[in-house]
């Protein structure tokens, strides 16, 4: 028994020493064909996939934009559901390549996970919904609620933070995944759900009556949404953190989906840049030149994923606010492609 | 080689049965060693590699969240290693809660499985077919959400003599508040189980030298129920209830049971209990029933021979011998449950794996906190287990 044993062992410590050599992740997505992106197991207007399993919103959105850089093909994509408490470590594990996932930006995931934002897709702030029967116009109200969050984020521990600053008890009840935690809510079981704004008027949408629901005034905390990849691999970080880059970039410089074709024609500088009819910026970035031009021919820019998704012509109606570019009274600043 | 001719001839070392099973044990232990050495410096390694924090410090963090039930005092200010404690002892509640009930309802299926009444029969017999045929993780799910649905809302309430209370905040009661003099009802209930036992003994010794009886059952309910009443009546009554208040008027956020008064079970835990004791209470039942049908019929028939009525040949005859073929099974079904309740994450019930989990979400230490989930979970077992094989050698066929 042991003579067969033995080759089985060693096989099995070599299998564990090939894995561990880390290779560049570029190289990898380009061998395989395709991105493999991590999003959520379904939130409306962000990651949410339809009858027939095809995905959309705003971070399915870059990871088109990633895949569209790399192969010309906005559709080399394939598509991880993830938990919130499973997203860190499947990439980490490497199981997916990057992170698209209403991920919020903190310290103690760029520090201490081993991990990467490349930037901010989304800025958001947590918010509260209720049932308007309650009465309660303002968070300050909530003393004494029973609240129903998601375990595993950053909401659970605003929330701690929150009640207690304010010397009021609560109930916290946690579940595993938000389809859960919109049963639960719509159920009774809790008065408050807690989330980032976004994803509250998104789950809204699933509650048996949408319109008995309000969202509170109140934003408790900075949530700044963004992509993920692993650290330590500089390449792939820059180039997720200049696909998003390109995408805003393209919004300033009026560049979209439609006028693409037409805009290469343009004699500004800052769009030949971008579309890559001058310089080499795509091949410092082991892509080649056109790769922006791709992003936007292929998903549009920042702006137009925003309003297919959530803007205020879509079921979740969210308005531009502090999402809005630099320019136009909102937070949005690339950096420049020069 | 050998320098004696009478001497029995010697194999070469190499063709020695024992020296080859002694070579290839040691070659494997040291394989098993050098794999383990290398995975977990493998994993050390790339955790470096990668800038992910590792080791154990993370357990004196303050954790900054909160937790819906906690048998400890804990707050967000705790620290993680507190938090999976309190986890950690939620999961032993629902366990031990969760295995009582299991055992109670199982045995009762199980000898109502073998009924000659045909409707007792009938129900048992669909009871374990149903269940036992629908996943657990969907029974749970059945359990939180149907009940959520079927109970009162927060604002009102059902009421059993006015002392209990279910709505969908879960089933609320009369807190116990300890006053000093209480400790002497524990003292007494101590000393009324330790004399219980003794007199036990004393009878059994007494009943096989002269064959007369000693009424048991009353003398030990006297002793463990009576002494610690007799107590608390000699003491004065150190012992009040909490009633939960409940708010009919007011702003309707704090109609309802206001937090924190009186005693009580979150639907979670409900729900989760329930789900495992019915679930597994259902395989019991089948292994109670494999066990009475182990034991040969004639063993009916002597007891009804010696004038035996049924109750007694039940309790006196089949069940102590049915107890040798049922008990190993019935660890595999204890260990099940402990090892099911991990599925308390999907409804929310803080348990081990669902406290952890945030733990490990708000940490990243991914590697650490599963090595805390598995020695937990098989010390869990090993522990039941241990007891179980202790009590299966106690209840073994003792030849004389």
């Amino acid at each position: 028994m042991s003579k067969k044993f033995l080759p089985l062992v060693l096989g099995a410590a070599m299998g564990v020493a090939a894995t561990s050599a880390s290779a560049a992740t570029l190289d990898d997505v380009k061998a395989k064909g395709f991105v493999q992106c991590g999003v959520s197991q379904g939130l409306p207007g962000f990651s949410n996939p339809d009858a027939q399993g095809n995905w959309s919103g705003l971070d399915v959105d870059f990871c088109r934009a990633m895949a569209a850089s790399i192969f010309d093909d906005a559709n080399a994509v394939k598509f991880t559901p993830l938990s919130a408490k499973e997203r860190f470590t499947a990439l980490q594990s490497g199981e997916i390549d990057v992170l698209s996932r209403n991920t919020t930006w903190t310290m103690t995931r760029d520090t201490s996970l081993g991990l990467n934002f490349a930037g901010v897709n989304y800025y958001d702030g947590q918010g509260f919904m209720v049932r308007k029967d309650l009465g309660v116009t303002s968070a300050l109200e909530l003393s004494g609620a029973s609240v129903c969050t998601n375990t595993g984020t950053t909401t659970e521990l605003n929330v701690a933070d929150y009640f207690r600053a304010n010397n009021m008890p609560y109930e916290i009840v946690a579940f595993e995944k938000a389809d859960e935690v919109v049963a639960a809510y719509d159920a009774g079981r809790c008065d408050v759900y807690t989330t980032d704004a976004s994803g509250l008027y998104a789950q809204r949408l699933k509650l048996t009556n949408p319109g008995d629901h309000m969202v509170l005034p109140e934003i408790i905390s900075k949530e700044p949404l963004g992509p993920v990849v692993r650290q330590g691999d500089d390449q792939w970080f820059n180039i997720a953190k200049w696909t998003l880059n390109a995408m805003i970039n393209a919004e300033e410089l009026g560049v979209t989906k439609a006028n693409v074709e037409e805009m290469m024609k343009s004699e500004n500088p800052d769009v030949k840049r971008l579309l890559g009819s001058e310089g080499a910026y795509g091949e410092a970035l082991g892509l080649s030149n056109d790769w922006a031009l791709r992003i936007v021919k292929h998903v549009g820019n920042y702006g137009e994923s925003f309003d297919a998704n959530v803007g205020p012509d879509t079921p979740l109606g969210i308005a531009r606010g502090v999402n809005a570019l630099w320019s136009k009274g909102g937070v949005l600043y690339a950096p420049p492609i020069r | 080689m050998s320098d004696t001719a009478d001497a029995p001839p010697r194999a070469s070392l190499l063709n020695d049965p024992k020296a080859r099973g002694l070579f290839y044990q040691g070659l494997l232990i040291a394989i098993l060693v050098a794999v383990g050495y290398f995975i977990v410096t493998n994993t050390i390694a790339n955790l470096e590699r990668q800038n992910i924090s590792s080791g154990w410090g993370f357990l004196e963090n303050t954790a900054g969240f909160g937790i819906i039930q906690a048998l400890v005092p804990y707050a967000e200010t705790s620290s993680y290693g507190r938090a999976i404690y309190v986890g950690f002892l939620n999961t032993l509640l629902v366990a031990a809660i969760g295995i009582f009930i299991a055992t109670i309802l199982g045995f009762v299926m199980g000898i109502a499985r073998l009924s000659n009444n045909w409707v007792i029969n009938r129900i048992a017999y669909w009871y374990v077919e149903f269940i036992r045929n629908v996943p657990l993780l969907l029974q749970i799910f059945f359990w939180y959400f149907a009940v959520l649905r079927a109970v009162p809302d927060k604002r009102s309430k059902w009421s059993l003599f006015d002392t209990f209370h279910l709505n969908i905040a879960g089933l609320r009661g009369p807190a116990p508040i300890y006053e000093p003099g209480s400790e002497v009802i524990g003292w007494a209930l101590v000393i009324g189980l330790i004399a219980t036992f003794v007199i036990k003994r004393w009878a059994k010794i007494r009943q096989d030298a002269t064959g007369q009886q000693f009424p048991m059952f009353w003398t030990g309910l006297g002793l463990i129920v009576g002494l610690p009443v007799l107590a608390f009546f000699v003491m004065g009554g150190p012992i009040s209830l909490e009633y939960p208040v409940f708010n009919e008027t007011g702003p309707m956020l704090r109609r309802g049971f206001e937090l924190g008064t009186g005693f009580n079970l979150i639907p979670e835990f409900l729900a989760l209990t329930l789900a495992l004791s019915i679930y597994t209470a259902a395989f019991i039942a089948e292994i109670v029933r494999a066990g009475i049908q182990a034991v040969a019929h004639g063993q009916t028939e002597a007891a009804n021979a010696l004038g035996l009525r049924k109750g007694p040949t039940l309790r006196l005859v089949i069940i102590p011998q049915a107890m040798r073929v049922i008990i190993p099974p019935l660890t595999s079904q204890y260990l099940n449950l402990t090892k099911n309740s991990s599925l308390a994450v999907a409804i929310a019930f803080p348990d081990l794996v669902s406290v952890g989990g945030t733990v490990l979400n708000q940490t990243g230490q991914a590697v650490e906190i599963i090595a805390i989930w598995m020695m937990v979970y098989l010390s869990l077992s090993l522990l039941t287990s241990m007891f179980m094989n202790w009590y299966n050698q106690r209840m073994a066929l003792v030849e004389r």
